[in-house]
């Protein structure tokens, strides 16, 4: 066997400067050679080491080898027996902290571009058009709820109806997605793609309710009337805040409230959608996660001159996917690092017109693991910005848990669940994603769902709790 | 789609709406809200529940055309419907026997404090209510308060209808003359609600004011909401609409509302633009 070329195959995508001025996805994907060639660096190993670091476990040689073969059929097949959203995974997975993490070639040369393989095999299925719809099994009669329409849900959905049960899907905003189509933009995850697996799981039979606020328009234990099971994938929706003096002036936005207008509302598309978004010169975002790049990305999108990135610790702490942080140093966003908010200045019509700095250093690691910061006493200094976006992370929402009384929740106001089960401290109740875990992955929040899936399943046609 | 069952012109530019809404109908209380979509290019806006008839599901609004997605609603006709009504959100009113209670009403805020006022009095409370507007053809809903109120006293800015003056004049007099009120409710633009809990915050009587921050998904994810009460960071759509009034800050609440002035304008001037070309 030849040796493995030493490198990925480069996905070609958007220069910087051409991308920045429109909301069009960034790379371009493989084209079917590039794909076979990058396929071929794969070792095929008897003890896949990859495959332990999907959280779904994946058969990844079984895929890619599949695509070496320019079996690209083949290729989805094996694919979506563990994962139904592959053209989403395969865009949005941190790989290099999964399954590439662990590739053997790690040890001596760059790892198999898993996630851009996974990306073309899925984008292949959807050119070609046809797309199977695997066999339901016969009806069982039995009816359950699912609550909320992000990862954890659709593929808990998706599953249990092709078990046999009927299922309804509800979701508090217009369309469903979740984080996908509110959160994640357009540049990364195109909504047409998000949209495409939603219509797929409708058309397996879930029945979709958009708009109901489940413990507003119906709570918990009405559902519960109606359905022999509920679902709750509600995801951490609830925006943090710094309690810093001055944060309630205008132009200072949560990164929800800022991607919701951009991705959810096509505010980037104002006047012909009628939602606004603040156009900011001088955009200041605070945090260092995926949330972060994808506010200062959008804000250099939407005309920003400047674009800043304020995080407290360093740049080796970051926890934004390595792809996005080099993205968006590529497109021009400035770093400002060991740096800590803690005051706005505001103008007279209570607009945001800076922010007062700390500088910081680092000191021993905390229960992250990352090394803590310590501000510098004295080091104050003030940026100027006409907009900040605050992406420092979310907790669970807690509308479920304060409708559902005898629901148990964690000190976060996270849903308690068994890990192994999904199920709650409530009976019939079963939930996952980042409900039940906190901010975490689209992966994670996916294969959530997919163990409470099976164990619902159990559930209904026992009885057994 | 939610289909339009019933519209009536209250008064120039204050329209109501019946929607076919089964399901926030039979839940609906006093003081929630719901929040519609009225296209796939439109914006989420909140409207308070006006009357929620839970025989036959329908929901009633009372809305001020006041730019591009009132204006454009206000279009609309019996038949048609809008694509998105959500709800019922917000915490209800707190509904109870607090003795005698007055019920404000400014503006479009009478249809708002009417389902709150039928409460109140049908939990056993003595109910006085003061309405005001501008002007005589502004004045809305004088009959229904009238159905849902011992006494029912009546403003207008410039003295066209019953009494000259503000509500918050009525008010004055009211508590001048010695009526003991246990609670008061108050509902209309920001600066009539600032201007009762001025008159009140003296004699310390207890004034619930519902607040109408913008909002854009109204379940609590977003934060646009939030408003100061009593120097803490609240978000109206789920921690309210309904605060302590003497604990607002009304200042913080005007500033944040004309955060998107200037794209209003440029939204309902292209609104209007259209609608006179095609028109
Ligand atoms: C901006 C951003 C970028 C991200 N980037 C990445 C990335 O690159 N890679 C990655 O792996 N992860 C990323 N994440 C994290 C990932 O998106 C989440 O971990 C994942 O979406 C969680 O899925 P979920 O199904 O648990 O919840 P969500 O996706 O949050 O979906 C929950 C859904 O439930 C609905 N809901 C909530 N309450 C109710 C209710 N009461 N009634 C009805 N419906 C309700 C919500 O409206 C929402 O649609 C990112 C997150 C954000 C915010
Ligand atoms: C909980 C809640 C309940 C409400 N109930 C009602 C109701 O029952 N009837 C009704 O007519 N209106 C109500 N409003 C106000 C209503 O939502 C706004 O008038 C509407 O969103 C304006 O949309 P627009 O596109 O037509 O105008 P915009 O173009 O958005 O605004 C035009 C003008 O109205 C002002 N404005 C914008 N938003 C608001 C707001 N939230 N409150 C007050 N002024 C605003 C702007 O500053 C601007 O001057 C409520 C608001 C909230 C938050
Ligand atoms: S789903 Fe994610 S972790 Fe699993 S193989 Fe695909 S990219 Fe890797
Ligand atoms: S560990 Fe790497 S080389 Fe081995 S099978 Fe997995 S992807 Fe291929
Ligand atoms: S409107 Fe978004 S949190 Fe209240």
């Amino acid at each position: 066997m030849p040796k493995p070329l030493p490198n990925k195959i480069p996905m070609r995508e958007q220069t910087p400067q051409e991308r920045v001025k429109n909301f069009k996805e960034v790379p371009f994907g493989y084209t079917e050679e590039e794909a076979v060639i990058e396929a071929k660096r794969c070792l095929a190993c008897k003890k896949p080491s990859c495959v332990a670091g999907c959280p779904v476990e994946i058969d990844i040689p079984g895929f890619v080898s599949r695509i070496a073969e320019k079996d690209f059929k083949g290729a989805i097949k094996v694919l979506k027996q563990k994962n139904v959203l592959p053209a989403i995974c395969g865009r949005v997975c941190p790989q290099e902290d999964q399954c590439e993490k662990v590739c053997v070639l790690c040890k001596k040369m760059e790892p198999v571009a898993i996630g851009r393989l996974e990306r073309f095999a899925a984008d292949w299925e959807a050119k070609s058009g046809i797309v199977d719809m695997p066999e339901k099994k016969p009806a069982t009669g039995k009816r359950v709820a699912v609550v909320g329409a992000g990862p954890a849900g659709l593929v808990f959905a998706g599953d249990l109806v092709q078990m046999g049960h009927e299922v309804t899907l509800f979701e508090a905003l217009h369309k469903a997605g979740g984080v996908l189509v509110y959160g994640i933009p357009e540049f990364r995850l195109p909504k047409a793609i998000v949209q495409r697996e939603v219509e797929y799981i409708e058309r397996l039979g879930v029945k979709l309710m958009t708009s109901f606020v489940v413990g507003n328009t119906q709570t918990v234990d009405e559902l519960l009337q109606e359905y022999d099971a509920v679902f709750l994938g509600t995801g951490a929706g609830l925006p943090w805040f710094m309690n810093l003096p001055g944060e309630n002036y205008s132009g200072i936005y949560s990164a929800n409230e800022y991607l919701v207008r951009s991705n959810l509302m096509k505010a980037y598309l104002f006047p012909q959608y009628d939602t606004p978004i603040v156009r900011g010169k001088r955009v200041a975002t605070i945090g260092g996660g995926n949330v972060a790049m994808d506010s200062a990305r959008t804000a250099l999108r939407l005309g920003a001159e400047k674009s800043m990135i304020i995080y407290r610790r360093s740049k080796t702490e970051m926890p934004a996917r390595i792809e996005e942080v080099h993205h968006a140093e590529e497109e021009g966003i400035q770093f400002e690092f060991l740096t800590l908010p803690v005051k706005y200045y505001g103008d007279e019509n209570g607009w945001v017109k800076e922010m007062e700095c700390l500088r910081m250093e680092l000191g021993e690691p905390d229960a992250s693991g990352r090394r803590r910061p310590i501000n510098i006493p004295g080091s104050e200094f003030r940026i100027p910005a006409d907009t900040v976006v605050v992406a420092i992370g979310q907790s669970p929402n807690p509308l479920i848990p304060q409708t559902t009384p005898d629901l148990q929740v964690g000190k976060h106001g996270n849903i308690i669940a068994d890990e192994k089960t999904g199920k709650s401290t409530k009976k019939g109740v079963f939930a996952g994603g980042d409900i039940v875990t906190g901010a975490a992955t689209v992966i994670l929040a996916m294969g959530a769902g997919r163990i409470a899936a099976k164990s619902c399943d159990e559930y209904l046609k026992t009885g057994i709790w | 789609m939610f289909k339009i069952l019933l519209k009536k012109e209250l008064a120039p530019s204050i329209k109501l709406f019946e929607f076919d809404a089964p399901l926030i109908a039979r839940k609906a209380k006093p003081g929630q809200f719901v929040v519609l979509r009225i296209n796939e290019e439109g914006e989420r806006i909140p409207l308070t529940i006006a009357d929620a008839k839970k025989d036959s599901g329908r929901l009633v609004i009372v809305f001020q055309e006041v730019g591009k997605s009132t204006k454009l609603l206000g279009t609309l006709n019996v038949g048609d419907a809008i694509i998105d009504l959500i709800g019922p959100l917000g915490k209800p009113s707190e509904i109870e026997k607090y003795g005698t209670v007055v019920c404000i009403g400014g503006g479009v805020g009478t249809p708002e404090i009417y389902p709150v006022a039928r409460a109140l009095k049908q939990a056993g409370n003595k109910v006085i209510s003061i309405i005001g507007a501008r002007s005589k053809n502004l004045l809305i809903m004088e009959p229904e308060m009238k159905s849902v109120s011992d006494e029912l006293y009546i403003t207008t800015d410039d003295g066209t209808y019953v009494k000259k003056g503000f509500v918050t004049d009525e008010l004055k007099r009211l508590i001048s003359e010695g009526v003991k009120i246990d609670c008061i409710f108050a509902v209309g633009p920001v600066i009539m609600m600032k201007a009762v809990t001025d008159v009140t915050r003296p004699y310390n009587i207890k004034t619930i004011v519902s607040l109408n921050p913008i909002m854009l998904d109204a379940t609590g994810m977003c934060g646009v909401c939030r408003v100061e009460v009593g120097g803490e960071t609240k978000f109206a759509c789920v921690d309210g609409p309904e605060f302590d009034g003497h604990k607002v800050n009304f200042d913080l609440l005007v500033k944040r509302l004309r955060t998107y002035i200037k794209d209003e304008k440029e939204s309902l001037d292209l609104f209007e633009k259209h609608s006179a070309e095609c028109g």
